[in-house]
């Protein structure tokens, strides 16, 4: 490796980064910006959906039959503790070098987070207010989906938040298999010593995070106004 | 004794707390804050040990004025009791309570023994000492919390609200036992509460404060029910206030009737409407008519001259179709009647006086 | 499974500075140098701003801001502009990405404390740093292990990442076997890293069960005590 850039960066002043993304934006060639930025969204929201879907039905299990919660959390909370980088590694030889080897460690690690999550929503539900909906005469799938489901909504969300944003700064590791979306922008600089590329790949990483995290924070006004109501008062 | 000296909180936002307090809590005797939220009792309490300080004027320990100790060294030698016992829930119940003894330097034996000697002075058994605060319940964490308080032995406790998150049934014996610990110990004690009948009830002097922090009445619970200072002291009292005046109306001078009792297989012939019917060991069974009409024995409410007062009296002889209170001893047998002459007399006699 | 052999079975990976002991050793030392350094930060501030209660908000903005940076990028950013002559610039990604986890739930853990308790402390004559030291950190104790916990793994996968950057390591096998389509050394590197990982989650799941007081975690035999005086 030659220099340090930060020498040349001090001698030459920062270098153009506009000019940087308009010729790399769209080169009509794989590699391009929006490519990259496109594969980024695909590998990074396939496993916050899926990992939701998943781990919905899984917590409600969890809930409602308890001794199924501790091995399960249990499981996942090792899941949790494992490194993506060689667990892509390992998956490889079942997936090759595609974006589900990123997607599927991904979408354990979000089911990790979010069924822990779905269980307290649920037991964030007031027992008084579990005991009058049985009282009023709902059916248990009634109770469910119009009681106790938004009840838990501001936990899950706040669940779902993190998953989000660490998903979509995950995916970057994936560079290192040659499926890494904007993470690619990163082992390109690195083999060819060039600031450019590092600099618009965070900031672009970052503020695709902080967008997800703002649509869930709206999300989660639209879907319990009643939290802000009662904030408010 | 602690003397509040024109003292006033005010916060930076112009809020007055307390207003110009000027009053004493004099040594050995339990006194009592009582008033409705924000009427600064809990802040005035907090300023004895320096959780809060003055704006202006001053309080004084025994002619000291707080201001000038160290606050944890101030603390030290007071006890303080809070709502929610406090406990600290990573130490066993012992550890707890030997908390201010070991600050003060004593070794771990002796704070431990006296712990234990705690612990079952308010009423627990020592055994818990090896649980932790998780495992008890609520009444038995407060009582843990008076035990903590106690633990060095201080001049002073500092009492805020401390039985009020509890069941009334449970409220009911910490109050007594809280009486009774008094009476051996004889502490300077100023306690805080909302609950005016746990004032009158508790307090050696009540001191009823109204909103904003300004002293509406000091007095013994006594006259505070007969001679309320002002409208504001009148509607907290609350009603009833004549027939909880009675509680402090003894009954040892009440003159008790000996020829209303009748055996137990009594059948009439008495010249009063009602008679007293008792079993052979001495136990009251009922009222019978003393015609012999009827039948079955009627409800009676018994009371313990001398030792219950005039409100338990009145309480026995309205339970009764007789209108009598029956009059027992300590072991449960009765002793005499108190006739509804005799409590009539009596009243009169309470409302005059 | 015969990758796994391979690998393990050669004898040539268990010596000499990149055979497997070394490495395992570089991996530690360098997750245990960026955790202590993060910790060094990140505990001392913790307290601080869960004590006195000041800087929170600013506290849970940075630590949600530093888990949408990539950790990949700011490792090849800091390569990229200060060299690769020391190892500083590989350890300075490591420990910004570590502190987060234990600044947040330090200062939860200690904001998250009772008032009433600590009320109590104040008000039975501890001082402010015994209040902290005595009370406020052996009942937040379970949420500051589990930032430890979070950040120890974190720092362990970042590790990994960095060998890309050239740091020593377990990522050696895997990111040199890569480039060179050497799978033995990818997978057999892959476990090692894996049961790494899992090895430190464990350490630190014994950790919690050794030193948070059972009054805390609730973790204990209920001995019910015989007692005919319980009135309440």
């Amino acid at each position: 490796m030659g220099e340090p850039l930060l020498v040349r960066l001090i001698a030459d002043g920062p270098p153009s980064l506009w000019e940087w993304i308009a010729r790399n934006w769209d080169t009509g060639r794989v590699g391009s910006i929006k490519d990259l930025l496109g594969d980024h969204l695909v590998m990074s929201l396939v496993p916050i959906v899926a990992g939701l879907v998943l781990a919905l039905p899984l917590g409600l299990a969890s809930a409602r039959w308890r001794w199924l919660y501790q091995p399960a959390a249990g499981v996942f909370n090792v899941v949790y503790a494992l490194p993506s980088l060689p667990v892509f590694m390992l998956l490889i030889s079942v997936t090759g070098l595609s974006k589900t080897t990123v997607i599927i460690p991904l979408t354990f690690y979000a089911i990790a987070v979010l069924l822990p999550a779905v269980v307290d929503g649920l037991g964030s539900v007031p027992d008084h207010v579990r005991q009058s909906a049985v009282a009023m005469g709902f059916t248990p799938l009634r109770r469910l989906v119009q009681v106790e489901l938004p009840i838990a909504v501001p936990v899950v969300l706040a669940g779902l938040r993190v998953v989000a944003v660490s998903s979509i700064s995950l995916v970057s590791v994936g560079a290192l298999i040659g499926q890494g979306g904007l993470g690619m922008l990163f082992t390109r600089a690195y083999q060819n010593p060039f600031l450019p590329p590092v600099v618009v790949g965070i900031v672009l990483i970052v503020a695709l995070a902080l967008v997800a995290d703002g649509l869930l924070v709206l999300a989660q006004r639209l879907l319990t106004p009643w939290v802000r109501a009662r904030r408010a008062s | 004794m602690i003397t509040f000296d024109a003292v006033t909180k005010r916060y930076a936002d112009g809020t007055v707390a307390v207003d110009n307090l000027s009053l004493e809590a004099p040594t050995g005797e339990i006194t009592v804050f009582v008033g409705p939220s924000g009427c600064g009792k809990t802040t005035s309490l907090r300023m004895i040990n320096r959780m809060i300080d003055a704006t202006e004027g001053r309080i004084l320990l025994d002619g000291d004025p707080v201001r000038d100790i160290d606050p944890p060294k101030l603390r030290r030698g007071i006890g303080y009791v809070i709502q929610q016992a406090g406990l600290f829930p990573h130490k066993k119940i012992v550890d707890n309570v030997a908390t201010v003894p070991l600050l003060l330097g004593w070794d771990r034996g002796k704070a431990r023994s006296r712990a234990m000697e705690l612990l079952e002075r308010v009423g627990l058994d020592p055994a818990m000492g090896e649980r932790y605060p998780f495992q008890l319940s609520g009444g038995q964490q407060q009582r843990v919390g008076v035990a903590r308080a106690l633990a060095a032995d201080p001049p002073v406790l500092l009492m805020d609200e401390p039985f009020s998150a509890v069941d009334p049934i449970v409220r009911t014996s910490l109050q007594d036992e809280l009486l009774r610990l008094q009476a051996e110990l004889n502490k300077t004690i100023v306690f805080v509460t909302h609950d005016i009948d746990e004032a009158i009830k508790l307090g050696d002097r009540v001191a009823v404060l109204r909103v904003g922090g300004r002293l509406a009445q000091l007095a013994d619970p006594k006259t505070l029910l007969s001679e309320p200072a002002d409208d504001f002291v009148r509607e907290f009292l609350g009603h009833d206030r004549g027939i909880r005046r009675l509680q402090f109306v003894g009954t040892d001078g009440l003159r008790l009737r000996t020829d209303l009792t009748v055996p137990a297989g009594f059948s009439g012939g008495s010249p009063e409407p009602w008679v007293l019917a008792v079993s052979d060991d001495g136990r009251p069974l009922g009222w019978l008519r003393g015609d012999g009409g009827g039948g079955e024995p009627e409800p009676y409410g018994t009371f313990r001259p001398g030792r219950d007062s005039m409100r338990s009296a009145l309480d026995a002889a309205l339970l009764s179709p007789s209108g009598c209170a029956v009059a027992v001893g300590a072991d449960g047998k009765v002793v005499g009647v108190a006739t509804r002459e005799v409590l009539d007399a009596a009243l009169a006699e309470a409302a005059d006086g | 499974m015969s990758w796994l052999s391979d690998f393990f079975g050669d004898p040539a990976n268990w010596s000499g500075p990149d055979g497997i002991p070394a490495r395992l050793l570089e991996h530690l030392e360098f997750s245990a140098l960026a955790l202590a350094l993060a910790m060094l930060v990140a505990i001392p501030l913790g307290l601080l701003i869960g004590h006195t209660g000041r800087g929170g908000v600013i506290v849970v903005i940075s630590a949600n801001l530093a888990r949408a940076l990539p950790t990949l990028g700011l490792l090849v950013l800091f390569v990229l502009l200060l060299g690769t002559a020391s190892i500083l610039p590989v350890i300075i990604p490591l420990v910004l990405l570590a502190i987060p986890p234990i600044l947040v739930n330090t200062f939860e853990g200690i904001r998250s404390v009772d008032p009433e308790l600590r009320d109590a402390a104040y008000g039975m004559g501890l001082t402010g740093g015994q209040v902290l030291g005595r009370v406020l950190v052996p009942v937040a104790l379970p949420l500051i292990l589990l930032g430890l916990r979070l950040s120890a793994i974190q720092v362990v996968a970042t590790t990994t990442v960095a060998a890309y950057t050239g740091l020593g390591g377990l990522g050696r096998f895997v990111i040199d076997g890569f480039a060179t389509k050497d799978y033995a050394s990818v997978v057999g590197g892959s476990v090692l890293i894996v049961l790494f990982a899992l090895a430190v989650q464990l350490v630190f799941t014994l950790l919690q069960r050794t030193t948070v007081s059972p009054g805390v975690s609730r973790r204990v035999k209920v001995r019910q005590v015989a007692s005919g005086r319980e009135t309440t």
